[in-house]
């Protein structure tokens, strides 16, 4: 009974045929991988590696249910207990059911008890907005678990950030907030070689710096690095070099990064789909001016945030709720003051 | 022991020139072992009920009594030194419910696993903490059992998960535990405890129906100690039957202050989950001297006369000495002697637990992250940057 136990729970995701990927045929330098294939290629590679990984919650193999509050708690006791779950939630919205376990027995305990008791645990699902599903179920969490000492929390853009700070995600000993994109799952992204191997993974507490610019800094994180890297493109043909920088990780922040291209550029523009106030942005702010970088600033930091509202439900005004492609470009360029 | 006993003994009389002698007691003048009849526990859903006719050794008997009477002792200190406030913050005594965590160990194996919430410094004792280390992280030292950065509520050892301060959540972790427990194939099992005022809580039913869906090794015990802070069981639940709230999950009522009752029942409910069976509930009627925390003082929703009733008639360590006495498996003196040893044990755990330096500063930032190299962390300005010990596979 142990066994169909212990099958059930590393079930994982049907991977969908993934294209060519441990196939011979991996002669092509790079491959097209979707953000979801990246994440459930890298599942079931952990769970393989590592027989005390498994998953729980709410959208996991056979297993529909919505009681957040006691699988969450179930996941972080199974933790304690020396096991490494992948807790997932179908939104981080019913997260917030579940926060006292994620904050107050996941993120805590380590230092609670001196060292005693480590939760090597992966809570995961999709964050923010995602498209008609109104404001109970699209708000960005980003903010709510960065504030907290003892959470590492990592949001990635691509496939393979998907699939590096996952793997990394699953192996560190402690408790990391995975948030996830649901308008991202179906994207599509080039993969290098090196980043299909087994064992490639991507440090948390780094960010990357995509793109290479000289006059103007964006950093941001999860899908709107895409829209900054749209962004970019279009000012590219005005004139305006963007340096945009992919967060990675929210939490650590990767400072140095931030400060080192600011340094280079002098200005600096933030780009989140949460909501402004006590963001990420605002946090990216505070750091700079605190730091090294404040004196190489020409401008003050701008930050592009969703609006600051509840999301509502009408196509238009979604779309008007958080920052498309032009509220970048006027960000940009006001903080240029061009 | 005997032989210094009565030398003392008779010392002492030939000094009062008392009319009462005492005399010298050999061990072979004990009983080793006898068999009582206890209360018969109510069961829900159940066939078999826990045995009412028991065995108890003499061992065993003077080893619960020792460790109740320390656990007595250690509860009645912290209280004192909170009043001197070299204790601060929260503090939920335990004294009364001696019986529950004494007679729970007492049927587990210490490879099994055991969470509760706030009211826990008797369970960090039966699971393996000291009383000097006890005293110590109340005290807040650096010889804590978590070196003085948890305190009342956040003790841990060696398959104890605390003291949980957050009403309720250590049902789904409890749960949790007992998952892995079956993960790995072991025939470990999880205590997992929780109070009369919690009982109504909706984690916890999430967790019964997950632990029956999944036939978890877990043993849920509800410590009903009538009152869930300053509300009574009767104005807080629309069924006070707790044992049967598992609804699906069979369950036994046993009365808690004896600690024979707990100690059978917890045996039946370890085979229960041992053979494969799922989630068992206890419920322990039992009762705590002192209000909810050090903040309460306990009469505010509760007679004198009520408390004071409990003490004389159902105390669980009267009850157990009485039985041991009127069967001759110890003596007066015995009993006295391990009182002294108790004693002095308290005295010196207190007094490293008031001497003992405070934690260094150096450790504010450490024990963040596991397994991590070294972390900045923020200090209260800008300027103040603090940085964790670099720990390595700790």
């Amino acid at each position: 009974m142990a066994t169909s136990l212990k099958c059930l729970l590393r079930s994982g995701k049907e991977a969908a045929a993934a294209p060519a990927v441990g196939d011979a045929n991996r002669d092509l330098a790079a491959i097209q991988v979707t953000v979801r294939d990246a994440l459930n290629q890298a599942l079931d590679e952990e769970l393989e590696r590592d027989e005390r990984v498994f998953l729980l919650g709410e959208e996991v193999a056979q297993y529909d249910g919505a009681y957040k509050m006691g699988f969450t708690g179930i996941a972080v006791g199974a933790a304690m207990a020396g096991l490494r779950p992948i807790c997932e939630f179908m939104t981080f919205n019913f997260s917030m059911q579940a926060i006292d376990q994620v904050i107050n027995s996941a993120a805590k305990t380590y230092y609670m008890s001196a060292g005693q008791q480590p939760v090597p645990i992966v809570f995961r699902g999709p964050n923010g907005a995602s498209a008609g599903v109104a404001a109970q179920h699209s708000q960005c969490f980003a903010a709510w678990y960065a504030h907290c000492p003892g959470l590492k929390v990592v949001s990635p853009w691509n496939a393979e950030d998907a699939r590096g700070l996952l793997k990394t995600a699953i192996r560190d000993d402690n408790p990391v907030v995975f948030l996830e994109n649901e308008l991202m799952y179906g994207v599509p992204f080039e993969m290098s070689e090196e980043s299909l191997s087994k064992d490639f993974t991507i440090p948390i507490g780094k960010a990357k710096i995509e793109r290479q610019g000289a006059h103007i800094t964006l950093v941001s994180h999860s899908r709107m690095v895409g829209h900054c890297l749209d962004a970019a493109a279009v000012l590219a043909k005005e004139g305006i070099d963007c340096e945009v920088i992919n967060l990675r990780t929210i939490r650590p922040l990767d400072v140095e990064c931030i400060e080192g291209s600011v340094m280079k550029t002098n200005h600096l523009v933030t780009v989140e789909g949460g909501w402004p106030q006590f963001g990420v942005g605002a946090e990216i702010c505070a750091r700079v001016m605190e730091g090294s970088a404040f004196n190489y600033l020409d401008a003050p930091v701008t930050r592009v945030t969703g609006v600051d509202i509840p999301m509502p439900y009408a196509k238009i005004l979604e779309d008007n709720s958080v920052p498309q492609i032009k509220d970048i470009i006027f960000s940009v360029k006001k903080t240029l003051g061009v | 022991m005997l032989t210094n006993i009565s030398t003392v003994l008779r010392a002492c009389a030939q000094r009062n020139g008392a009319a009462a002698v005492v005399s010298a007691r050999n061990y072979a003048d004990f009983t080793s072992q006898a068999t009582f009849e206890i209360k018969k526990s109510d069961v829900f859903k159940l066939d078999e009920a826990p045995a009412t006719e028991v065995v108890m050794t003499r061992d065993e008997g003077l080893q619960y009594y020792r460790t109740m009477q320390t656990m007595r002792r250690m509860e009645l200190k912290a209280d004192q030194l909170y009043k001197q406030k070299i204790i601060r913050g929260f503090c939920h005594l335990y004294d009364g419910q001696e019986a529950c965590a004494v007679g729970i160990e007492a049927s587990i194996k210490p490879t099994d696993h055991l969470i509760t919430a706030y009211r826990a410094h008797g369970y960090t004792l039966t699971r393996g903490g000291t009383v000097k280390e006890i005293m110590a992280e109340l005290t807040g030292r650096r010889g804590g059992i978590a070196k003085g950065k948890g305190g009342s509520m956040h003790m841990y050892c060696k398959n104890f998960y605390g003291g949980n301060g957050i009403v309720g959540a250590q049902v789904p972790l409890g749960a949790g535990v007992a998952l892995a427990c079956k993960y790995k194939g072991s025939d470990e099992l999880c205590v997992c405890l929780y109070g009369d005022g919690a009982a109504n809580q909706g984690q916890i039913f999430e967790t019964y129906n997950m632990a029956a869906l999944w036939k978890l090794p877990v043993i849920f015990i509800c410590e009903n100690n009538r009152y869930g802070m300053g509300t009574s069981v009767e104005r807080a639940a629309a069924s006070t039957d707790y044992f049967k709230r598992g609804e699906f999950i069979p369950g036994l009522r046993v009365d808690g202050m004896d600690i024979l009752c707990v100690r059978e029942a917890t045996r039946f409910a370890a085979e229960h989950c041992r053979s494969g069976k799922g989630p068992i509930l206890m419920e322990l009627q039992t009762y705590r001297y002192h209000g909810h925390s050090m903040s309460d003082p306990g009469v505010s929703y509760r007679t004198r006369e009520e408390i004071q009733e409990v003490r004389s008639k159902s105390d669980p360590i009267s009850l157990l000495k009485d039985r041991l006495l009127s069967n001759n498996m110890a003596s007066v003196e015995e009993l006295k002697e391990i009182d002294v040893d108790v004693r002095k044990e308290i005295e010196d755990a207190a007094q490293f637990a008031t001497t003992d330096p405070e934690p260094p500063l150096e450790e504010l930032c450490n024990h963040i992250f596991s397994n991590n190299p070294p972390v900045e962390v923020r200090g209260t300005n800008p300027w103040a940057k603090l940085k964790s010990k670099d720990y390595i596979l700790d």
